[in-house]
């Protein structure tokens, strides 16, 4: 809480020192050392009772990892839209959640007509490409109805239309296609695992890896090195000073929601291979875990997205049954989404510029 | 209308220079966009069910209406400007036939492809009322092409009328669609008296308002209309003659004849109103709360269900006759501790998210918020809250010897609970505290070195805030007579979100208005409660682009948006 440096610190007395601390640092005090204590007792524990074999965690570290990587492709769109608008862009999650309807139609028609089975490669591309045009024209769409009037409007305004957005998305998504959860085509040629160094791996989890990372190679390509990446930094860095430099704003903001609907569209195709079900409210809980991914990486910090987007994965993944089975919890799956959502508020409150945000600010100083 | 949208500002400026290209291309830009407009109603399905509600039976239905209020909003939007009465009529005959054109491509598209497979709405009754019943699909699409010209062409005429007449017109069109709507409950309310039944016969058959009974309706409410604008321009001309003591007597006297209102209706207008109403004050009650946190001390807090589930739970933990139950207490003793409970978990909210700021706030709420979800939720908790089966059994309250079983008994309850919050959340505002909030919502820096316990006053909003949540929460579940956790998803936080940015952030009565437009109506019109959270949606973002101060705003935040649109005119790119 109490930001200020002081400059006579050693010179502090511990008398003063007691004197300083009020409740409120005692609060946060204790509630990190209660996650701590739950993390690091529940690992004792969880080890102690190895009731997991390595098998096993290798099997959660790689679940974590895929799932992580799809984190990462959303905490990019949340990370780049943040960097250049200063908005969470709330309906980001829905619009991963538009990429994956996409995909359902494309990918079912072509699960009927056998060219699934038959080819799935370009089946499997065709789907993403589908997809990744719908999900970047309704994020356009968006930013034109919900995000454009409000750009210098400050206080709540964007982030209430950003809301609406979501909610709105949500519904038309439901009134379209009903509230009725669709399940995805199986792959079956996906569904056996791959021997890696003794460890059964699924070939899907691997597929994903594969295809999150090479998008977002592509897309750190594109802004580390093309003229409209170099202008997203910049606009990210300082907005007033960009335009002055003859970069059109308009154009790197638009360009920017391409780029995170595009990986949107693509983790939502993802998303939805790896749970196998598409509903309209989907997008809601991974939008904001994303989020969290993206804060957790440094907002506006492109590798820093993909970075915490993983850690996120591990967590959510790896935690229950690391840190709850050990402490005694039943059912420690059902508090997966506990972990993300406190690893998200932990973050917001002691470590809001993110792990590598002061590198970053110091680069920029 | 809006001077704080640049956008529409700058459209309008065009259309009033008028370079013909561009009033072509603003005139199509209109007619396009009121034909996607309705596409987008018919395939989300909204469509048809408005159309299965009639507004005069046999003629119009509340579908068909939709439709004519489209093609005569593009008609107004094409037909702005000042020049001469021919080309602005055209305009809007133009922008009438091409948005009906573009919504005749969906009856052309539907007749030729089944899209059903992927759109669930367009079905084939969806066709049958696009192209209003006509036994060809060409011929019911030169229909609605002919009808978007005639909207359209009204709506060119609507610009040329002087406002005043456009007021009355639309008082008079919108009471005649609230009493075809809303006709079941009008002809029960009718038939109380012998008068009223044979006024009711008149205007009403079995099924609906009869023409007759529209055309009356029409003529009263527009002579109304007129008589009252007369009778409020004169009184407004005395108001300035009056005296305070005065004014704050009328004043007085309005507020006691709404009480009366208030409690009189439900006896009168059946069971089904009153738990509307009933529910209308839970929201009310909530959204006071909210305001606090929102409104007045500018905390977005989405987390906000958490207190009203806290509430819940702890009075069904107190008072329920079931093996989770941890005492027997009546629900008077069990409220206020309900209601302390909730107020300690507001405190214990805000303590970690003190030092967040702006945005990162609403995100972090919404985090605590999914965490008590998830909690509640899971097996972890189930021996102390009952897991997703919930609690059952919560026992009614009883009011010395009366118990309060009806929703119409609860009602007086959830009235008198929302009395004493209302004024309680009125003395906060204009208390020291709440001068504290409103400096620390526009500018936290400055409220610090103003002296402001930052700290001391943030919590106080959480913790106050979260009392009134508890209050309707602890209602709630005697009401429900169970506790399940399903009730008190995320959508509730939002839900009160919107009916106090519907209402106007900071302002008491906007509560009740937004509480009433967003809960009330939608319970009214119960078959369209599954679009209720996409008219949310919409009313969010509509809300702050068109009247960001909300329908019923607060005289400071009034002030203060027309301070910002001074300073909006020079545009800082």
């Amino acid at each position: 809480m109490s930001g200020a440096v002081l400059p006579a610190r050693q010179a502090m007395t511990l008398r003063q020192m007691l004197h300083r601390i009020t409740f409120v640092d005692v609060a946060l005090w204790t509630l990190r050392i209660v996650v701590l204590v739950v993390v690091i007792g529940g690992t004792i524990g969880t080890l102690i009772k190895s009731r997991y074999g390595s098998a096993q965690w290798v099997d959660f570290i790689v679940f974590g990892v895929t799932i992580g990587a799809i984190y990462a492709q959303v905490a990019l769109g949340y990370t780049m839209v943040y960097g250049v608008l200063r908005l969470i862009n709330f309906a980001h999650g829905d619009i991963m959640m538009t990429g994956a309807f996409a995909g359902y139609f494309v990918a079912t028609s072509y699960d009927r007509s056998g060219f699934l089975a038959a080819n799935p490669f370009t089946a499997i591309m065709i789907t993403m490409v589908v997809s990744v045009v719908i999900s970047t024209s309704i994020a356009l769409i968006v930013e034109r109805i919900a995000y454009r009037p409000f750009r210098h409007v400050r206080g709540f305004a964007p982030l209430i239309s950003a809301i609406g957005a979501s909610f709105f998305l949500e519904q038309t998504f439901r009134g379209l296609f009903g509230s009725s959860v669709k399940s995805y085509p199986d792959l079956h040629w996906a569904s056996p695992t791959l021997n890696v160094l003794g460890y059964n791996i699924p070939k899907m989890d691997i597929l994903v890896i594969c295809a999150a990372v090479l998008s977002m190679a592509v897309l750190y390509a594109i802004v580390n090195h093309t003229k409209m990446g170099t202008a997203i930094r910049a606009v990210s860095e300082d907005k007033e000073a960009a335009a002055l430099m003859g970069i059109d704003v308009n154009k790197v903001v638009i360009f920017t929601f391409t780029l995170g609907g595009a990986m949107a569209g693509i983790a939502g195709v993802l998303y939805a291979f790896v749970f196998k079900q598409v509903y309209f409210f989907m997008g809601f809980t991974p939008g904001v875990k994303a989020f969290g991914a993206a804060v957790l990486g440094g907002i506006g910090n492109v590798p820093g997205a993909m970075v915490g987007g993983i850690c996120l994965g591990l967590f959510e993944s790896v935690g229950p049954s690391l840190f709850f089975d050990g402490i005694g919890i039943p059912a420690p799956y059902q508090l997966r989404d506990l972990i993300a959502f406190t690893l998200l508020i932990m973050v917001l409150i002691f470590r809001p510029n993110g792990l590598f945000g002061e590198r970053l600010a110091k680069e920029r100083a | 209308m809006s001077a704080t949208d640049p956008a529409i500002a700058t459209v309008l400026h065009d259309s009033e220079v008028a370079a013909p290209e561009s009033v072509f291309r603003h005139t199509a830009i209109a007619g396009v966009l009121a034909g996607v407009g309705g596409i987008y109603l018919a395939a989300i399905g909204l469509l048809l069910l408005l159309h299965e509600r009639p507004i005069i039976v046999d003629v119009l239905s509340l579908g068909h209406a939709t439709l004519i209020f489209t093609g005569i909003g593009a008609g107004i939007a094409a037909a702005r400007g000042n020049e001469a009465l021919g080309p602005r009529l055209l305009r809007g005959l133009m922008a009438g036939v091409i948005g009906g054109a573009v919504l005749s491509l969906l009856p052309l598209l539907m007749s030729a492809v089944s899209l059903r497979y992927m759109f669930i709405s367009l079905s084939p009754q969806l066709l049958q009322m696009l192209t209003f019943d006509s036994d060809t699909v060409t011929q019911g699409c030169l229909i609605l092409i002919a009808a978007g010209a005639v909207t359209g062409l009204i709506g060119a005429v609507m610009t040329l009328t002087p406002a005043a007449i456009r007021r009355h017109l639309m008082v008079a069109s919108g009471t005649v669609i609230v009493a075809g709507v809303l006709q079941q409950l009008i002809q029960i309310m009718l038939q109380t008296s012998e008068l009223l039944t044979q006024l009711n016969e008149v205007l009403y058959s079995w099924d609906g308002l009869m023409l007759q009974g529209a055309v009356i309706i029409f003529v009263v409410a527009f002579a109304l209309s007129v008589g009252y604008s007369a009778l409020t321009a004169r009184r407004a001309a005395n108001a300035a003659a009056q005296t305070p003591a005065a004014r704050k007597r009328a004043q007085l006297i309005n507020g006691l004849i709404i009480v009366a209102i208030l409690v009189v209706l439900p006896l009168v207008a059946g069971i089904y109103v009153g738990q509307v109403m009933m529910l209308v004050g839970l929201y009310i009650l909530m959204g006071m709360g909210l305001n606090l946190e929102v409104g007045l001390a500018g905390l977005l807090d989405l987390g906000f269900v958490a207190f009203f589930a806290v509430g819940a739970y702890v009075t069904a933990l107190l008072t329920a006759d079931n093996p989770h139950a941890l005492a027997a207490m009546s629900f008077w003793t069990a409220m206020p501790i309900a209601v302390l409970c909730s107020i300690m978990v507001g405190v214990m909210f805000g303590i970690p998210v003190l030092g967040v700021r702006g945005d990162y706030l609403a995100v972090a709420t919404l985090g605590l918020g999914e965490i008590v979800r998830v909690i509640v939720l899971s097996d972890f908790a189930a021996p102390l809250l009952g897991g997703a089966q919930g609690l059952l059994q919560v026992p009614r309250p009883v009011f010395f010897g009366i118990p309060l079983s009806g929703p119409v008994q609860l009602f007086y309850l959830t009235l008198v609970c929302s009395m004493v919050a209302a004024y309680c959340a009125w003395r906060l505002e204009n208390s020291r505290l709440g001068r504290a909030w409103m400096a620390l919502r526009d500018d936290e820096d400055v409220a610090q070195a103003l002296g402001v316990n930052l700290v001391r006053v943030k919590l106080l909003a959480y913790g106050l805030g979260a009392a009134f949540a508890g209050l309707a929460g602890s209602i709630f579940s005697t009401m429900l007579g169970s506790v399940y956790p399903s009730s008190f998803q995320l959508v509730i936080s939002i839900n009160v979100l919107a009916l106090i940015i519907v209402g106007g952030m900071g302002s008491l009565p906007g509560v009740v208005v937004g509480a009433a437009a967003l809960v009330g109506l939608p319970e009214l019109l119960r078959e369209f409660g599954e679009y209720r959270y996409l008219f949310y949606g919409a009313a969010l973002i509509l809300m702050m682009r068109i009247r960001p101060e909300g329908l019923w705003p607060s005289a400071t935040r009034r002030r203060e948006l027309h301070a910002d649109d001074d300073l909006l005119v020079s545009p800082a790119e």
